[in-house]
């Protein structure tokens, strides 16, 4: 029994910190909010180069053939950055996907382009009502009545649809199912697209421990800086039991979402107990960690210039993605207390 | 990351489970009264004698030199059997370590064993009426005299202490220095001359409370735990384990979850406290998960430090809401009292919501612990 990450993965996760700390500043998260929503990424040259973006596709297209484990911790990064750009999607949820469903001609034709980076990837999966990067992807894998699709987005309408975190590009998919967009259908393919939301749900749950980690590292600096009554207000126990909560909230959290990677990683039967644990327990710990953020602030964390909504508005986006705290609370509820009921859908 | 157990974890598990389910009493009275502890300490020493009381602990100690993960297997089976709530706890599980970290070997071979054996059972004293949440105001004295020390004071909110034989606690030795470093730690057998106990009853009725008043009490140099004036180090090791892994492991919380989910399948309520109940679960499920991250830490070399304040919040307020929970499944048949012709299980629920209140005030409040995760974890400015 080792519940603990191998040195390896540690040490990626410090080259994937180091990099986004000098190609992710606040200020690349700023200026991805101004960016046309068909623009090029930034960041994401640098994370191809280094193989993070094809980490999950198998060697023989260029990737690294890696799994859930060894995406956690880069994903926490991801959050901790603010990273503007598609990991879930792209990296922890299509790329498997299409290594899964897709025939030959259709791997060969996406997967290497796919892992080197230079083909987008986006999804719509379970009933989302918007695509993320969808402009600025090739290619759209859609979930329609448990077949999965692809589309070019040439091929369809897109319509955007901002969100509240201007880095996150959204957008309206207006589209027409035929034989000609399906790629798989049938018991296999519904498994495939169940596996490939559960990604999503747990990579955006390892997003948002990273978001709320930095929500609270920012706020701890502020709090020390800031004086007020002639003292740092940090000293003030008022402000350090709403700290404390929301650190023991991620840390209750993380483990969670180490455990879901695990189970994914090894194909565990329980695996959606598993991930919708950790997708309820760091979006709350996220939003705990935003409103907590906010308050310690102050007014100075209400202003729009100062870089502290950037993380409060990725920590309230990706808390209502991929399914809710809610959501998933009551999946994990029907299995373990109603195992005769049917979850519904995430997006109903 | 590899989350399978050992086959030889497995084997210890299987026989571990074969032992508690058939050996585990069914009747055990509550353990608040003269008789009733009585009977639990008869319980503890027939698992000793099978081997199971101290699995952890080396083998001349009366253990079976277990691993943290073993233990934490034991626990787990422990629970799931029913067995109750361990009277010896402040001994095998906040003194022992204590005795391990900073005893002396004629100490530990003089005092393990018959604390393994629940041959002699041990009181925590370092509560007094002036010292609560800021234990380092102890004001109780120690007097340096030939041969050892004579002590004077008052200790106070004991558990079990009128039933128990011994006590380890803090007294101050050097007034004159500050105040974390006048302590020292002292093992009084709480039938030296000078000693009185005086029991009292608790919130949910139970007689484990007691004030224990020290008249010129001689204890000598040997049982003095530590060094001299180094008495706050010491129970600084001891807070380690009460706060976190030693004293509550996951298995009671994940043994209480699944009697939750046992009678929520009996009650089947609405959907409010639907999702109470799989927050009360999930909360268990997370803090094993915890644990578990926790031990691997330990087992890869690491120190455990303020990290058990962590614990303790998420083990306190977990126990809580699971019975609250429990508590709205009952409805009007919650404020039963154990004994009461239609308690469900015994009364076992509000005894436990009762208990689970205590869980925020000991071992160092909640409010204590969150300073704590401020100060030494978050790196924030003391007061």
């Amino acid at each position: 029994m080792r519940f603990a990450f191998t040195d390896e993965q540690l040490e990626l996760q410090r080259v994937v910190r180091d990099l986004l700390a000098r190609e992710c500043p606040p200020s690349r998260v700023r200026a991805a909010w101004d960016a046309p929503d068909a623009a090029p990424l930034t960041t994401w040259p640098h994370l191809a180069e280094l193989g993070v973006v094809g980490m999950t596709a198998p060697e023989r297209f260029g990737g690294l053939g890696l799994d859930e484990l060894d995406l956690a911790l880069i994903l926490e990064e991801a959050g901790r950055a603010a990273l503007p750009d598609p990991l879930v999607e792209h990296t922890a949820v299509a790329i498997p996907l299409v290594a899964e469903l897709g025939d030959d001609a259709f791997a060969d034709r996406w997967l290497g382009a796919a892992a080197a980076g230079r083909a987008i990837l986006t999804v719509g999966l379970a009933g989302a009502p918007f695509v993320l990067d969808a402009a600025r992807a090739r290619l759209l894998l859609l979930e329609h009545r448990g077949e999965l699709h692809a589309v070019e987005p040439g091929a369809v309408k897109l319509t955007a649809e901002p969100s509240i975190d201007g880095a996150r590009k959204l957008a309206r998919v207006d589209w027409h199912p035929s034989r000609a967009t399906c790629i798989a259908a049938g018991p296999g393919a519904r498994a495939a697209l169940a596996r490939a939301f559960d990604r999503g749900a747990f990579a955006s749950a390892a997003v948002l421990i990273g978001v709320a980690r930095r929500l609270i590292d920012m706020t701890v600096e502020y709090a020390t800086l800031r004086t007020q009554f002639g003292r740092a207000i940090g000293s003030f126990q008022a402000v350090k039991h709403l700290l404390a909560e929301a650190h023991v909230a991620v840390e209750l959290a993380r483990p969670c979402v180490h455990r879901a990677a695990y189970a994914l990683a090894r194909g565990e039967a329980d695996r959606a107990v598993h991930v919708s644990m950790a997708k309820a327990y760091a979006s709350e710990a996220a939003a705990l960690a935003a409103r907590t953020a906010l308050q310690c602030h102050g007014a100075i964390g209400y202003s729009f210039e100062y870089d502290l909504h950037l993380w409060m508005k990725r920590a309230w986006t990706v808390a209502a993605a991929w399914g809710d705290a809610s959501w998933h609370r009551d999946r994990v509820a029907t299995a373990i207390l109603d195992p005769d009921l049917q979850p519904g859908a995430p997006h109903a | 990351m590899d989350l399978a157990f050992s086959p030889a974890e497995e084997a210890f598990r299987a026989e571990a489970r074969a032992w508690l389910r058939a050996h585990v009493p069914r009747d055990l009275p509550p353990s608040g009264s003269k008789d009733g502890f009585a009977a639990h300490v008869a319980w503890e020493q027939q698992l000793h004698a099978a081997g199971w009381s101290v699995v952890a602990w080396p083998k001349a100690y009366g253990g079976r030199d277990a691993s943290i993960v073993e233990w934490l297997i034991f626990e787990e089976e422990y629970y799931l059997a029913g067995a109750p709530p361990r009277v010896t706890q402040n001994g095998i599980f906040l003194l022992a370590p204590a005795l391990f970290e900073y005893g002396t070997d004629e100490q530990r071979a003089r005092i393990l064993p018959p604390m393994a054996a629940a041959e002699v059972l041990w009181a925590q004293g370092w509560s007094e009426p002036g010292a609560g949440s800021d234990l380092a105001a102890v004001s109780s004295t120690a007097v340096r005299v030939d041969g050892g020390w004579r002590l004077r004071g008052q200790k106070t909110w004991s558990t079990r202490a009128s039933f128990c034989h011994a006590m380890h606690g803090l007294f101050r030795t050097d007034p004159a220095a500050p105040r974390h470093k006048g302590l020292t730690y002292f093992l009084v057998p709480l039938d030296a001359p000078g000693v009185r106990v005086n029991g009292f009853r608790r919130l949910d009725g139970d007689e484990d409370f007691a004030e224990i008043f020290f008249d010129d009490v001689f204890v000598a140099d040997q049982d003095v735990l530590g060094p001299v004036n180094g008495g706050w180090k010491v129970a600084m090791a001891t807070t380690g384990s009460e706060r976190g892994l030693t004293l509550r492991s996951p298995g009671r919380f994940l043994a209480a979850a699944e009697r939750l989910v046992g009678l929520y399948r009996r009650t089947r309520p609405g959907p409010l406290l639907r999702d109470q109940v799989v927050r009360a679960w999930m909360d268990a499920h997370a803090y094993q998960l915890l644990t578990l991250q926790t031990v691997s830490r330990l087992i890869d070399g690491h120190a455990l430090g303020a990290e058990s304040s962590v614990s303790k919040l998420a083990w306190s307020e977990l126990d809580l809401r699971l019975h609250e929970t429990a508590l709205g499944l009952l409805g009007g048949h919650a404020e039963l009292a154990a004994g009461a012709p239609d308690a469900v299980d015994g009364g076992a629920w509000q005894k436990g919501f009762q208990f689970a209140l205590a869980g925020p005030i000991y071992a160092g409040t909640n409010e204590i612990q969150k300073n704590v995760v401020a100060e030494r974890l978050l790196g924030l400015p003391k007061e």
